[in-house]
């Protein structure tokens, strides 16, 4: 099983059915829709697959070792350059429990997200081609483990999320794509200049035993290889690491997106098409938190255990501002799109406890998010492609209309909210009492508390005006859900369901990673100057 | 029996309601007799937890049977060490008598069902979601931790939601389910947190080991505050659950749902899950906490029973008479009459069940009709939901040879010791006061539905009573309310066995300086209390107390039938002579308009605030710097056309300006260069003036 590059294919199978849709005349509708749906359909088998082979006692993080499935060789490499030496980019890919739990959630989004692209049709050659490239660009986030690399996956899913936000999205498709896009690139640009900042103040060891500059993730947790006077060396008494964290920590927020980096989200996600939608909220929000675990957190660990209180403090904010905007929302996926920023808070909250269960908790949240906003999009995706409105006004009744969808959004609804019994309580829950146990965040988590009730509030009532009270007769055609809209739905509310009951499937993947990081953090790096601001 | 067979058969005792749940709710369009295994199932239940309480109560009387199982574990921890979640069942005598209780309502509720809700259009539906009920109820039951608690507590939340708003075309039923859903959650929050504060110190969701670590001498962040903290914020669940003031609004509006389902959740159990929780974690409770919870369960009964005077709808009297009576069992506890809470909570829970499902058989046969004023005289037509109303209407006013009796009179008497002992006196004068009222508002719904003279002769005439399946139920209900079942003597009630054997006080393991002098163990080595001084109070105030509240209520029937049976009073011109009085009452003291003029509106309010603010401020910074980066743009642009572009033009024209002014001395003639050399030689002597 050696030498099979599994992470590579997974990462690259979708770019292989990229070129072969791209190869097809467009008038293969059929043939197009279903090499994508072959394609993720095997990229979730090899996620799969990567699950039952995964070691769960190695804990990654900051030891090549520890992470599995790794795949490492030179990438770029330019010699005998005057003033800089020689550029060595490592094509370095691996996964630990930090990303094993994202890649099943790439993987799984991306199928479900497949089926209900089915009634894209406008230009599906191209719809398709794209898809999968944004694929590959998040699946290739979640597995690098070279900052290089990292940047370039990072990258490579802006361009097609662009486009199927600009032309396959409703009426204000432009602003929103442009927005995005720049909002994006701006957060970009700071991760940039880091990565530049940091490659200049760390070398990494080579074999020969020559020393040569780095974006290797992993060398870069190394304090050892800090050189004396680079600018974000923790050794330069007149480092910026501190405004560095925060430059890093900005582009990464407007990923996730943290108050007040925000507001393109909502935009985004009214004009993007269904599946779109379901693979921004299901996993694109989580690459933010993701860069700041994977890398924020370890190459900065005495930074982020100074900022913690702040990352916690946004994180409440945005666990009750956002309830709060969401509560005022008349559009049914604007909404549920205000409903994410809420719950991407706790992910920040459970982060920032820098605790074994508040960052179990927050990982978790993260795949459960992912899981239940994707149900929730597909949720209005349905209403909308029957009723073509999402004014959660106009609605109302649909229980006695459309039980079965009503059954479903029940499910997911009460996922949302937090029951018991599902895998949003678990991961609520575990953030809470990460983030209690620490004095930092304690107040914090007190506080943010106030979110449960929130939510409830905005769902209920949501549920109450659409699916409850007498029937408008303007509805009453409107039909339940069909085959293929069960097969979106039943393995998100399994798999909701399943890990309400039996946590451990998903605690286990990423326990002894987190233990790991929380013990690099705490440990920090020693004698060094916190320089800044 | 073994004690493993025990538990694993209190597990199929939990699991088979859920089971039953998922079958009927998957497969109940297809199969609509489905209805008919759901209710099966819970007669199995039933059966079982008849079982476990037989062997429980014979041959582990005196022990405690537990089951733990790991949930999750996060193995070696940093700082902490090893650490993982656990959840477990426990069964005491507490536990099988719920057991009973729970079981017992819920299959006598659902046999009464199938006759209520006969032609419903969801009506194999509503047979699952009891079944979702009486499993999240059972779990309630049956845990030993917080956490197994907070899990189930939040799905008997949802079942009551669902059943609630179980007819969900009217509005009002969908605004209850909600209300109930969210006023809970507010309860919830701080149940939550107090279970925060708990594991943060003990490390354990798991009850026992919490009070061993109490009992250690180990305090929440080191101080006995945050230990009473942690049992406000636990106990505010209850307040929450079990309807108590600020929080009781949901109760009344969830009579919305149907009467079996308000028979069984809202008057019962789940309401009483408030109480069992507070019955659960009463070792911790320090001296504050227990005053708080009294003085919130006083000032709950008292409240809701001057409500429960006025109302005309017949559910709503009896859900305020529940609220009321669950402010009594918070009350005791409060006041540390564990022992007679407990016992209240059962004794109330059969005749408050059989109470709403004799309204429930009204209901039914008045064809949907709920206000008393409607009714009248339906003693003739109905005589065995008359009768067994009757007997559960004694039971409720603490009429001797009921259970009523026997549980209220034990908790008064905790009360008047209480008051000697602390000097709290207004918490027993309260209690008596509303013991009055309650006598009073019972007889009165009593008179005014089933004596007298018909007030609507069409409904009367089509009055009937109702079928067996729904006459059983009210007979087994009522029966349960005579004292026999639980003690020999009519007016001893620790005589017998309930609280002779079965229900002790556990010994409290607050620290002895927060807790109360009487709560404090004489015997150390005695797990459940031991108090010469509180025996000693109870008991001089026991006969005491039984006089005063069999007069009372006895004063207030008296007034009842003078009022509405005999008219020798009319209540017209009294509630006429305190007109502010009577409205104050009958509109609930106001506390739903002020609620929803504070906090809801607030809320809302603040929504549409923060979302103008996130489309204007927020996003207008965002659209801002996009619109001033445009300008900037614009700027560039025009300074790059015309000044910057100007100047490279300006050059290029000055160039050819100087050249073509220049190219007239070009002139290609010798001489003229030579002139022109000479004169810039004597030009440049006289400048530079070298000699």
């Amino acid at each position: 099983m050696n030498g099979i590059p599994f992470l590579s294919l997974i990462t690259f199978l979708p770019v292989l059915g990229m070129i072969i849709i791209l190869a097809l005349p467009s008038s293969k509708v059929k043939e197009i829709k279903y090499t994508t749906l072959l394609i993720t359909g095997i990229q979730l088998i090899l996620s799969v697959f990567l699950l039952a082979n995964f070691n769960f006692t190695s804990t990654g993080i900051f030891e090549q070792s520890t992470f599995q499935f790794v795949e490492k060789f030179r990438w770029i490499e330019i010699t005998g350059l005057s003033w800089l030496g020689t550029v060595k980019v490592d094509y370095f890919m691996g996964v630990d429990g930090l990303s094993m739990p994202m890649i099943i959630l790439t993987a799984l989004i991306s199928f479900i997200a497949t089926l209900s692209s089915w009634n894209i049709n406008k230009s599906i050659k191209g719809y398709f081609a794209l898809f999968l490239l944004l694929d590959t660009g998040m699946m290739g986030t979640f597995v690098a483990l070279d900052f290089f690399l990292f940047y370039v996956f990072w990258e490579i899913m802006l361009l097609p999320m662009y486009f199927l936000i600009g032309i396959w999205g409703g009426p204000r498709k432009e602003y929103a794509a442009i927005k995005f896009f720049i909002y994006t690139l701006f957060g970009s640009v700071f991760m940039l200049l880091v990565m530049i900042g940091l490659y200049f103040s760390a070398q990494e060891v080579l074999s020969d035993g020559s020393k040569v500059f780095t974006f290797n993730l992993l060398a870069l947790m190394d304090q050892a290889n800090y050189t004396a006077d680079g600018i974000l060396s923790p050794f330069n008494p007149n480092n910026l690491r501190m405004v560095a964290y925060i430059a890093l920590f900005v582009g990464f927020a407007i990923k996730i997106p943290m108050f007040p980096f925000h507001t393109w989200l909502p935009d985004a996600h009214v004009e993007a098409p269904t599946p779109i939608s379901v693979i921004l909220a299901g996993v694109l929000l989580k690459l933010g938190t993701y860069g700041i675990l994977r890398i924020s957190f370890p190459i900065f660990p005495e930074i982020t255990t100074q900022l913690a209180w702040y990352i916690g403090l946004f994180g409440m904010i945005n666990i009750i501002y956002g309830a709060l905007v969401a509560l005022a929302q008349k559009d049914f996926k604007k909404l549920i799109a205000y409903s994410s920023i809420s719950h991407m808070g706790y992910v920040m909250l459970g982060m920032a406890s820098l605790s074994t269960v508040g960052i179990n908790g927050a990982i978790f949240q993260m795949f459960n998010h992912g899981t239940i906003t994707a149900m929730l999009f597909l949720i209005v995706g349905v209403i909308y492609d029957r009723a073509h409105t999402r004014g959660i006004n106009d609605f109302g009744g649909l229980a006695s209309q459309m039980p079965v969808y009503t059954g479903f959004v029940t499910v997911a609804f009460f996922a949302a909210i937090g029951l018991p019994g599902m895998s949003g309580f678990i991961s609520e829950a575990l953030v809470f009492v990460g983030a209690f146990g620490v004095d930092t965040t304690r107040i914090l988590a007190m506080i943010s508390t106030l979110g449960i009730l929130l939510g409830a509030a905005y769902m209920l009532w949501t549920l109450q005006r659409i699916f409850f009270g007498k029937l408008n007769e303007k509805w009453s055609s409107l039909t339940d859900l069909d085959g293929r809209e069960y097969l979106m739905l039943i393995p998100l509310a399994v798999i909701v369901i399943f890990l309400g009951i039996y946590p451990s499937a998903m605690l286990d993947v990423m326990n002894s990673s987190v233990n790991e990081l929380v013990r690099f953090v705490s440990n920090g790096f020693q004698n060094i100057s916190i320089g800044g601001l | 029996m073994s004690e493993q067979l025990l538990i694993n058969i209190s597990l199929i005792v939990l699991l088979l309601p859920l089971f039953s749940f998922f079958i009927t709710v998957v497969f109940g369009k297809r199969f609509p007799k489905l209805y008919l295994f759901e209710t099966g199932i819970i007669s199995l239940a039933f059966l079982l937890s008849l079982v476990i309480g037989f062997f429980k109560l014979t041959t582990y009387v005196d022990s405690k049977l537990a089951f733990d199982f790991t949930w999750f574990d996060f193995g070696v921890v940093p700082v902490i060490g090893e650490f993982k979640v656990e959840l477990g069942v426990m069964i005491d005598n507490i536990t099988v008598i719920m057991l009973f209780v729970v079981n017992l309502i819920s299959m006598l509720v659902h046999y009464f069902s199938i006759e209520y809700m006969h032609g419903d259009k969801r009506y194999t539906r509503y047979f699952a979601y009891l079944g979702l009920f009486t499993f999240s109820m059972l779990g309630i039951v049956l845990s030993n931790n917080l956490l197994g608690i907070y899990i189930f507590w939040e799905l008997v939340g949802l079942s009551s939601y669902l059943l609630i708003g179980f007819w969900f075309e009217k509005n009002s039923a969908s605004d209850a389910g909600k209300k109930a859903f969210l006023t809970n959650r507010v309860g919830d929050i701080g149940m939550f947190l107090g279970i925060l504060i708990l594991f943060t110190t003990y490390g354990t969701f798991n009850f026992d080991k919490i009070f061993s670590g109490i009992a250690s001498g180990v305090m929440p962040f080191e101080s006995t505050a945050w230990l009473t903290a942690a049992g406000i914020l636990v106990f505010l669940g209850a307040v929450g659950k079990s309807a108590q003031f600020p929080l009781h609004v949901w109760l009344p509006d969830a009579m919305e749902g149907p009467t079996p389902v308000s028979a069984l959740i809202h008057a019962a159990t789940m309401v009483a899950a408030g109480v069992y929780l507070v019955v659960r974690i009463f070792a911790l409770l320090t001296a504050d906490a227990m005053l708080v919870i009294a003085v919130i369960g006083a000032f709950t009964s008292l409240l809701a029973a001057t409500i429960a005077l006025t109302q005309n709808d017949i559910k709503k009297v009896l859900a305020y008479s529940t609220v009321s009576q669950l402010g009594y069992m918070v009350m005791a506890l409060g006041v540390g009459a564990y022992a007679f809470a407990f016992f209240h909570l059962v004794t109330h829970a059969f005749f408050k069940a059989c109470l709403f499902l004799g309204s429930g058989s009204v209901i039914h046969a008045m064809h949907h009709e709920q206000d008393i004023r409607e009714m009248g005289g339906l003693k003739k037509k109905m005589p065995i939901t008359y009768a067994t109303f009757l007997i559960s209407t004694l039971a409720i006013s603490g009429i001797p040879l009921t259970s009523g009796f026997l549980s209220k009179d034990g908790l008064l008497a905790g009360t008047l010791a209480f008051g000697e002992l602390t000097g709290h006196w207004l918490i027993p004068i309260i209690g008596f006061t509303v013991a009055f009222m309650t006598a009073f508002y019972m007889f009165r719904l009593v008179i005014l539905t089933f004596h007298g003279s018909p007030r609507n002769q069409h409904k009367f005439d089509h009055a009937h009573e109702s079928p067996k399946l729904m006459a059983v139920p009210l007979i087994i209900l009522s029966a349960l309310s005579i004292f026999i079942w639980y003690t020999p003597n009519p007016i001893a009630p620790d005589a017998g066995w309930f609280l002779g054997k079965w229900i002790e006080t556990p010994s409290t393991v607050v620290p002895e300086a927060a807790s109360f002098d009487f709560m404090i163990n004489e015997d150390p080595a005695a797990d459940v209390i031991h108090s010469e001084k509180y025996e000693h109070a109870m008991h001089t105030v026991h006969y005491p107390a039984m006089g005063l509240s069999i007069g009372l209520a006895g004063m207030a029937i008296l007034l009842a039938f003078s009022m509405y049976q005999w008219k020798k009073i009319n209540p017209d011109k009294i509630a006429e002579s305190v007109k502010p009085l009577y409205n104050f009452s009958l509109n609930k003291w106001y506390i739903d308009e002020l609620y929803h003029a504070s906090f809801i509106s607030g809320t809302l309010m603040l929504g549409k605030i923060l979302f103008w603010f996130d489309a204007n401020i927020v996003d207008g910074i965002v659209n801002g710097s996009a619109w001033f980066t445009r300008v900037m743009a614009k700027i560039s642009g025009w300074f790059d056309t015309f000044v910057v572009d100007g100047l490279v033009n300006f050059t290029a024209f000055m160039s050819g300006f100087i050249g073509l002014t220049f190219k007239r001395i070009q002139t290609g003639k010798v001489q003229t260069y030579l002139v022109f050399v000479l004169f810039s030689i004597v030009l440049l002597l006289i400048v530079f003036r070298p000699f």
